[in-house]
């Protein structure tokens, strides 16, 4: 029973791993820089390895803004998510993206059981999501600008240049995932966390692995699996969209969208900001796919405004706004369905 | 790692030594053409030699290179770029050959007094044929470069066009036969056609230098 209610994370999961996998290593396979197996193959193991490892801390910041206490209320939360996404707004060719939706069916929950919305938590998140793109933006400007004066001055050889550019598109679509699956398994699995207390087990050789960590483990296979089954598909059809991208700018899109995707989810980086009473990014689930857009932007705004596509971003923005509209809208109708036809607990007093 | 780089080593030396092949080709090809111009026949036919020999060199070369490319899939971005421009510089050699192969069979007669300028002729054209060698000796490790080359071999062909004009102008205006004139004009375009081939690998590789580009 638990895996039927745990199916709607987990298909989300599937659904995140097979529709950012173009973000991560899409270019590198569509110019065959790499095999799709062999990307897809390191990608999932990384984003299992980042999401159990590192998928706490913007896990946390969604349960502060709301900790839904019922595991059939965290189905329908998860399921109105991946509704909203994958099934309505993508298909109307709108970049959106999870960690909107999650938000939208979190608050759709709040509403639902009566409970306050923590206005400064949210605050917090749709700043992120703004702060992410632009983040994105100016960081592959500024790598693309050092990596293009790098490749002029060291005059290396076509061929051996080649070579460097696949091992780089390798480590970094493997640190992309990593960071995915750090930073988005809080939308795949954040709101069971809080509504399926799992026990903690300990493993030989591997300490103690929380019962957050083993939902994180399970989304993180998901992730894996919807990286291997089907972004193949995602890829050829988003190609026209990076057609235009070398193999290196492609290189230094994933690198961009990497570092803001692990920016926002290192709780070990975010702890040594804060010994050096430096400013500190909050822990919040961000759009890969975004940070990915505002990443061309970059290179496209330091290539000639001519190569950007500034429709794309109004897109984004009406995203913001629509996005956790129908999700929460989904979640709360949902919800009334679970508890009223269903007859099941979808909050818990 | 070190295995791949031990293979791309192996294909550098490979696109050096076809570029080395083409760039002495065409200095031999000067040789052979002042050899036939000082009627010294065996010179001649000792240069011709070295040009066919080095033509089969570069042959083998591109062949193998391009069979590496394909085997280990690499470059695939540019992998049809450098076939390309390749197979077209080795159409520079090809054309070398081919005019010294005209001058073996036909034999023109060439007035001694006009020797200087079939010297120039040549000369210019291989200038051109050289600056395009170095041109794409750039393209695979300073694209920056590519174009102060490609800008010599442009303007080297502009100036074989001019010679190979006033040489014409100056044979149709003896009192030669016209099958002679005809002959001579034919031999000047032969020459030409070096500096000509050397332009058409120059537009390729601007585009595929831009192509490069980050």
């Amino acid at each position: 029973m638990i895996f039927l209610f745990l199916s709607s994370g987990l298909f989300l999961g599937w659904a995140l791993g097979a529709n950012n996998a173009a973000n991560l290593f899409g270019t590198a396979v569509r110019t065959r820089m790499l095999r799709f197996q062999t990307a897809a193959v390191v990608c999932g193991v990384f984003a299992v390895l980042g999401a159990t490892a590192s998928g706490a801390g913007a896990t946390k910041t969604l349960t502060r803004l709301g900790a839904v206490n019922t595991i059939a209320g965290a189905f329908m939360v998860a399921l109105a998510a991946a509704a909203a996404v994958y099934m309505v707004l993508r298909r109307v060719a709108l970049p959106v993206s999870t960690p909107q939706a999650i938000v939208g069916a979190i608050v759709g929950w709040n509403l639902f059981a009566g409970r306050p919305t923590e206005m400064a938590t949210l605050q917090r998140i749709v700043f992120s999501w703004i702060f992410s793109l632009v983040l994105a933006t100016a960081l592959a400007a500024a790598l693309y600008l050092g990596l293009a004066a790098l490749v002029r001055r060291s005059h290396v050889h076509l061929l051996r240049q080649d070579v460097l550019t696949r091992a780089a598109l390798i480590a970094v679509a493997a640190f992309a995932a990593y960071s995915l699956g750090a930073n988005n398994i809080a939308n795949v699995m954040g709101v069971f966390v809080s509504a399926l207390p799992v026990p903690a087990v300990q493993l030989p050789g591997l300490g103690i692995i929380s019962g957050a960590q083993q939902l994180f483990f399970l989304g993180g296979l998901a992730i894996a699996v919807g990286m291997y089954t089907y972004s193949r598909r995602v890829i050829d059809r988003v190609t026209a969209t990076v057609s235009e991208f070398s193999p290196l700018a492609a290189f230094v899109i994933v690198l961009a969208e990497s570092l803001v995707l692990f920016l926002f989810s290192s709780q070990s980086l975010e702890a040594m900001l804060a010994r050096h009473h430096l400013p500190r990014l909050p822990l919040v689930p961000v759009s890969a796919t975004q940070a990915f857009i505002g990443a061309m932007i970059g290179i496209g705004l330091v290539k000639g405004s001519q190569s950007v596509r500034f429709r794309v971003l109004g897109e984004i923005v009406i995203g913001w706004v629509v996005t956790p509209a129908i999700a929460g809208l989904a979640s709360f109708i949902g919800l009334f369905f679970l508890q009223n036809v269903f007859g099941l607990a979808v909050v818990a007093p | 790692m070190t295995l791949v780089f031990g293979k791309t080593k192996v294909l550098e030396t490979q696109i050096d030594q076809f570029l080395d092949a083409v760039a002495q080709s065409g200095l031999t090809f000067a040789l052979a053409i002042r050899d036939y111009l000082a009627g010294n026949a065996e010179e001649f036919d000792a240069h011709s030699t070295g040009v066919t020999e080095l033509e089969r060199q570069a042959d083998d070369l591109r062949r193998d290179i391009e069979t590496q490319l394909y085997a280990h899939s690499l470059i695939p971005e540019h992998r049809g770029d450098v076939l390309g421009l390749l197979e077209n510089i080795d159409e520079i050699i090809n054309t070398e050959k081919k005019t010294l192969s005209q001058f073996s069979v036909e034999k023109p007669e060439i007035p001694a007094d006009l020797n200087p300028q079939y010297q120039e002729l040549a000369n210019t054209c291989v200038a051109g044929a050289e600056a395009l060698v170095a041109a794409a000796r750039a393209f695979f490790r300073d694209t920056k470069a590519v174009h102060d080359h490609l800008h010599k071999v442009y303007f080297y062909e502009k100036e074989a066009d001019r010679l190979s004009d006033r040489l014409k102008r100056e044979i149709f205006a003896r009192d030669l036969d016209l099958a002679h004139k005809i002959h001579l004009r034919y031999f000047s375009l032969h020459i030409e056609d070096v500096s000509d081939e050397a332009e058409n690998v120059a537009d390729r590789l601007a585009i595929s230098t831009i192509k490069r580009t980050m």
